[in-house]
C-alpha cells in the first residue's frame, strides 16, 4: 500500500474535510447526539449527587483490578473474534466456496443466541459433570476435564458470540472493495496471500475497526456470559452494586468509567479511519474478484463447519435436549407465538429506525470530519457500552420527569432498543460510506445539485448494502434483549426473551427451551431475507 | 439503491411504525379505579395462581410488572413519586428497605401490620412481611447425617469440609444471611467465618437452585441455601437425595429473612386491599403449603415436614437493617469470597 497507491489516497481525503456539512445535517447530528447520549446526562447527574462516594468508588485498587480484567478479558475476544470473522468473511464474500449465502447465514446466528444460554450451553456440554465429561468418563476413564469456569470460559463463550459483529461488516465492506488495487498488486506479480495482506487488508481496516470495537463494548457491557461463568468483570460489579447494596452511586460511577473506556476505544477505531482510504476509481461497480478454492475448499468448510459446531450447534443441541425434557403439555404455544410476534415487532421497528439515524451520524462522521462529527459519532455509542440495566434506569429517570404520558409506551422501549444498539448501524453504514468516492458527489453538484440532494441521489443508493447489514445487526442483538425490556416494556408485553427469561429465573431449563428455540427459529429467515437483498 | 429496493424498505418501515402505534394504544398505564399496579420480584410461576383468585373475588384487576427484586426497587426509586406501581412486592427484605429509604412507601395500617410478629416487619410500619425463608444448610443425604454435621454454621470452617461446601457469595439472601452474622456475632466473628469457609475452597454458585442441583450431583457435600428450594424438590420426589438442616437456635445461621410488600406513594385503597389479601389465611396458607414457605401469620400452619417456625429463634435483628450491605460487600471482597 504504501508503494504507489498510498498518496493519491490521501489527497482525497484532504479534500473531503474541508466542506461545511448542511444545516440541515448538522441540526439533525446534534439532536440524535443528545438523544443517544442521554445514559451519560443521567450518570453524570446521579454521580454529582454524591461526588465524594463516586470518587471513593472510581479511586481504589478493587475498581483498578475491575478495569485490568475486564481490559484483559475484552482484548482477548476481540481479538479472537476477529480472527474468526476475517476468514469467514473472505471465504463467503471471495470465494467459490459451495453454498456461500447459507454458510454466511449459519455464520452469523451465533449472534442471536443470547450470551447466558450460550454460557450455560456451554457449561451444560463441557464443564465439571457436563455431557462431554459424562461421554469421555466412560471408554477414556477421564476422571475431571480442565475446568471452563472463570476466564477461559468467558473467553471462549464471548469469542464464539460475538464475531458475526465484525463478520458483517468486514463481509459487507469485502463486496464493494475497489478491485483496481487488488488487479494492480497481482500484476505487480504477488501471491495471493501478499495480494490480500497489501492490497485487500488496508482497504479492510476500517471495518475490521468499526467491528472490533463492537466487539469490545459488547464485552464490556455483557452480563449473562460473565455472570455465568463467574468471571469478575467490571459489568458483574454493577450489577452487584445494584443487586446487593442498592447503591446507585457505585453502579453509576462504574458505568462512567466504562464509558470513559469505551471513548478511548472509538477514538482508536477513529485513529484507523484517518488512516484509511476512499475508493480511488471513478466508482463504477465492477463485481469483485471471484477466488477459486478448488480442492482447498474441503479444509474451507471443515473450518466452517467446526465453527458452527461450537457456536450453534452445541447450544442448539443443548436446548432441544432441555426441551425434549419439558412436559410438552405444560406449554403455553399461544403465549410463545405472541411473544414471538413481539420480539420481531420490537427489535424490527428499532432495526430500522436505528439504521435511519445511523446514515447521517455515519455521512457526518466521514464527509464532513469535524470536532462536532467526532463527538456526534462517539456519544452515539454510549448506550452500547453500557449494561442494559443502566440504560433503562436513566430512561425511567427522563421518562417520568418530562413525558409521563410515553412512559412504559413501546415507543419508548423502541426508543431504548435505538439507543442501546445505534453503534451497530453506524459502523457498518459508515464502513460503506467511507467506500463511495466523494469525487461523485463533488461531480454531481458540479451539474448543480445542492450538496443535500448529491447525497441523497448518488450516495444513498451506494451505500443501501450499509444500511442493510446495519438493520440486520441491530434487528439480530435486539431480539434478545432483556434487562431494558423488563422495565420498559407496557405492563404484560412479553416477548421471547422475556418468556426465556421468566421460565429460567425459577430454574425451569427446560421450559426456557422452548422460547430459545423460537428465537433462533425466527432470526434464521429474516437474516435469510435482510441479506437477500445484498 | 434500486427503486424496488427502496419501496420495500419504506412500506416495511411504514408497517412496523402503523403496528407499533396500534399496539400503543391501550397500553398506557393509566392508575384506574378497579385495578392495582403491583411490581413483583417475585415469580409468576408461584404466584400466578393467586392473583387469579384475588381478580375474581374481588373484581380488581391486577397488573404485574415482574423483575429482578433488586433491579425493580432501583426502577421504583428513579420513578420517585410519579410511580405508576401502588404495591411493590419483593423476594427480601433489603430491597424494601431501600425503596423506604428513599422516602416512596405509604404506612400502612395498624390492622395489616398486627397481622404479623414484629420481627417480620418494617420498624417503622412502612412494609410487611408476606412470607418466611429460613437459611438452612444443605446435604447430600446419601452421604451424611444430620448428626455429621457442626451445630453452628460457624462450625464449617473446620478443615474437614475441605473442597465439599457450595455457595454463592453474589446471591441476595446469602448476603443477608452474612449481614445477620455480622450484626448478630460482631464484624470480627463474621471475617473469621468467612476467612475460614474461603480457606475450605468452596464451589461458588450464583443462586440456591443450583447450589441444591450440585449437591444432588454430587459435586459438594454441603450447600447454604434457603429452605424452600430443598423442599420443593422433595416435594416432588420423596427419595430426593439433599435434606435440609436448621442450625441451633439463635445462631445467625437460623436467620428467617421474608419476602414482602409495601404500599407505594399514590396507591390507592384498592392497594392496601391487595396487601392484606396476601395476609389473609388462604393467602399465607398457600405460601406455606404450595410454595413451601413459611406462613407469617401465627395460627397458620406451614409444610408440616418444615422445623416450625415459632421454634426458630430469631437472632436478635431488625430485618430493616438487612439493606445495610455495604459493609458486607466490603468484607465479601477483602476475604477473598467475591
Amino acid at each position: 500500500m504504501e508503494q504507489g497507491v498510498g498518496p493519491a489516497i490521501r489527497r482525497v481525503a484532504t479534500q473531503a474535510s474541508s466542506r461545511r456539512a448542511p444545516i440541515g445535517l448538522i441540526v439533525i447530528g446534534a439532536l440524535l447526539a443528545l438523544a443517544m447520549a442521554l445514559p451519560l446526562v443521567y450518570l453524570l447527574i446521579t454521580v454529582f449527587q454524591s461526588l465524594p462516594a463516586a470518587l471513593e468508588t472510581i479511586w481504589n485498587w478493587r475498581t483498578a483490578e475491575l478495569v485490568a480484567r475486564s481490559v484483559g478479558l475484552t482484548i482477548a475476544v476481540t481479538a479472537t473474534a476477529t480472527l474468526i470473522a476475517l476468514p469467514v468473511a473472505w471465504l463467503t464474500g471471495r470465494t467459490d466456496l459451495p453454498g456461500r449465502r447459507i454458510w454466511l447465514v449459519v455464520a452469523l446466528l451465533p449472534l442471536v443466541v443470547p450470551s447466558y444460554i450460550g454460557a450455560y450451553a456451554f457449561i451444560s456440554a463441557f464443564g465439571p459433570s457436563g455431557l462431554l465429561q459424562d461421554i469421555l468418563a466412560g471408554p477414556f476413564g477421564v476422571e475431571r476435564l480442565p475446568s471452563i469456569i472463570g476466564f477461559p470460559g468467558a473467553w471462549i463463550v464471548l469469542s464464539l458470540f460475538t464475531y458475526p459483529l465484525v463478520l458483517l461488516p468486514v463481509r459487507t465492506a469485502m463486496s464493494r472493495l475497489d478491485p483496481q488495487l487488488e488487479d494492480a498488486a497481482s500484476v505487480m506479480g504477488r501471491s495471493p496471500f501478499r495480494v490480500f495482506t497489501s492490497a485487500v487488508l488496508p482497504q479492510l481496516a476500517p471495518a475490521i475497526a468499526a467491528g472490533a470495537v463492537l466487539v469490545a463494548l459488547y464485552t464490556l457491557h455483557d452480563f449473562g456470559a460473565v455472570s455465568i461463568m463467574r468471571f469478575d468483570s467490571f459489568t458483574r460489579e454493577i450489577y452487584l452494586n445494584y443487586r446487593a447494596s442498592f447503591d446507585r452511586i457505585g453502579a453509576a460511577s462504574l458505568s462512567l468509567l466504562l464509558v470513559a473506556i469505551m471513548l478511548v476505544l472509538v477514538w482508536v477505531e477513529g485513529r484507523t479511519r484517518l488512516k484509511a482510504r476512499h475508493r480511488t476509481g471513478p466508482g463504477a461497480t465492477r463485481e469483485p474478484r471471484i477466488w477459486k478454492l478448488g480442492s482447498w475448499r474441503y479444509l474451507a468448510v471443515g473450518f466452517l463447519a467446526l465453527l458452527a459446531t461450537f457456536a450453534l450447534i452445541v447450544p442448539v443441541a443443548v436446548l432441544i435436549y432441555w426441551a425434549t425434557r419439558s412436559f410438552a403439555g405444560s406449554i403455553e404455544w399461544s403465549e410463545i407465538v405472541t411473544a414471538a410476534g413481539h420480539s420481531v415487532l420490537l427489535s424490527g421497528s428499532a432495526a430500522l429506525i436505528a439504521a435511519a439515524c445511523a446514515v447521517p451520524i455515519a455521512i457526518l462522521a466521514i464527509r464532513f470530519p469535524s470536532q462536532f462529527a467526532r463527538w456526534t459519532d462517539r456519544l452515539s455509542h454510549t448506550g452500547y457500552a453500557l449494561p442494559g440495566i443502566v440504560v433503562a434506569l436513566a430512561l425511567v429517570f427522563f421518562a417520568t420527569r418530562a413525558v409521563v404520558g410515553l412512559y412504559q409506551t413501546l415507543l419508548l422501549l423502541v426508543f431504548a432498543f435505538v439507543v442501546l444498539f445505534i453503534p451497530l448501524a453506524i459502523g457498518v453504514v459508515r464502513t460503506s460510506v467511507q467506500q463511495v468516492s466523494p469525487r461523485l458527489e463533488e461531480a454531481a453538484r458540479t451539474t448543480g445539485r445542492s450538496q443535500f440532494s448529491a447525497l441523497k441521489t448518488i450516495t444513498a443508493p451506494l451505500i443501501a448494502g450499509g444500511v442493510i447489514s446495519g438493520v440486520a445487526l441491530v434487528f439480530l442483538s435486539a431480539i434478545k434483549e432483556l434487562p431494558a425490556t423488563l422495565i420498559l416494556a407496557p405492563i404484560g408485553f412479553e416477548t421471547l426473551a422475556t418468556e426465556i427469561w421468566s421460565a429460567t429465573s425459577v430454574g425451569f431449563f427446560e421450559r426456557g427451551a422452548i422460547p430459545s428455540l423460537i428465537l433462533l427459529a425466527v432470526s434464521a429467515p429474516s437474516l435469510y431475507l435482510i441479506l437477500g437483498r445484498e | 439503491m434500486s427503486p424496488d429496493k427502496r419501496q420495500t424498505l419504506k412500506s416495511l418501515g411504514a408497517l412496523s411504525l402503523l403496528a407499533l402505534a396500534a399496539v400503543s394504544v391501550g397500553c398506557g398505564s393509566e392508575p384506574n379505579d378497579g385495578m392495582v399496579t403491583i411490581y413483583s420480584g417475585r415469580e409468576e410461576e408461584y404466584i400466578a395462581p393467586l392473583m387469579e383468585r384475588y381478580e375474581k373475588e374481588t373484581g380488581v384487576e391486577v397488573e404485574i410488572k415482574y423483575g429482578d427484586t433488586a433491579e425493580l426497587a432501583a426502577t421504583i426509586v428513579e420513578e420517585g413519586e410519579n410511580t405508576p406501581a401502588e404495591v411493590f412486592w419483593a423476594q427480601d427484605a433489603g430491597a424494601l428497605g431501600a425503596v423506604d429509604d428513599a422516602g416512596l412507601f405509604e404506612a400502612l395500617s395498624s390492622e395489616t401490620l398486627s397481622r404479623v410478629p414484629t420481627r417480620f416487619r418494617a420498624s417503622d410500619g412502612n412494609w410487611v412481611g408476606t412470607s418466611g425463608r429460613a437459611r438452612v444448610v444443605g446435604y447430600d443425604s446419601r452421604e451424611l447425617e444430620e448428626s455429621d454435621l457442626p451445630e453452628s454454621i460457624l462450625g464449617f470452617t473446620d478443615p474437614e469440609w475441605k473442597g465439599r461446601i457450595g455457595w454463592a457469595p453474589t446471591n441476595g439472601s446469602f448476603q443477608a444471611f452474612v449481614t445477620a452474622l455480622r450484626l448478630v456475632e460482631g464484624e470480627e466473628t463474621a471475617r473469621r467465618w468467612l476467612e475460614g469457609i474461603v480457606a475450605n475452597e468452596p464451589q461458588s454458585f450464583d443462586d440456591n437452585e443450583a447450589i441444591r442441583d450440585a449437591i444432588a450431583a454430587e459435586e459438594i457435600d454441603i450447600g447454604f441455601l434457603n429452605h424452600y428450594y430443598v423442599a420443593k424438590a422433595q416435594a416432588e420426589d420423596p427419595n430426593y437425595p439433599v435434606s435440609s438442616y436448621f442450625p441451633v437456635d439463635g445462631d445467625a445461621g437460623a436467620l428467617i429473612n421474608v419476602a414482602g410488600a409495601g404500599e407505594l406513594v399514590g396507591g390507592d385503597e384498592e392497594a392496601a386491599a391487595f396487601i392484606s389479601f396476601l395476609l389473609s389465611d388462604e393467602s399465607q396458607r398457600y405460601f406455606g403449603r404450595e410454595l413451601k414457605e413459611y406462613a407469617l401469620v401465627p395460627g397458620i400452619e406451614s409444610e408440616p415436614e418444615l422445623v416450625p417456625l415459632s421454634s426458630i429463634e430469631q437472632p436478635d435483628l431488625d430485618l430493616s437493617d438487612l439493606k445495610d450491605l455495604n459493609g458486607t460487600l466490603d468484607l465479601l471482597r477483602e476475604t477473598g469470597a467475591l
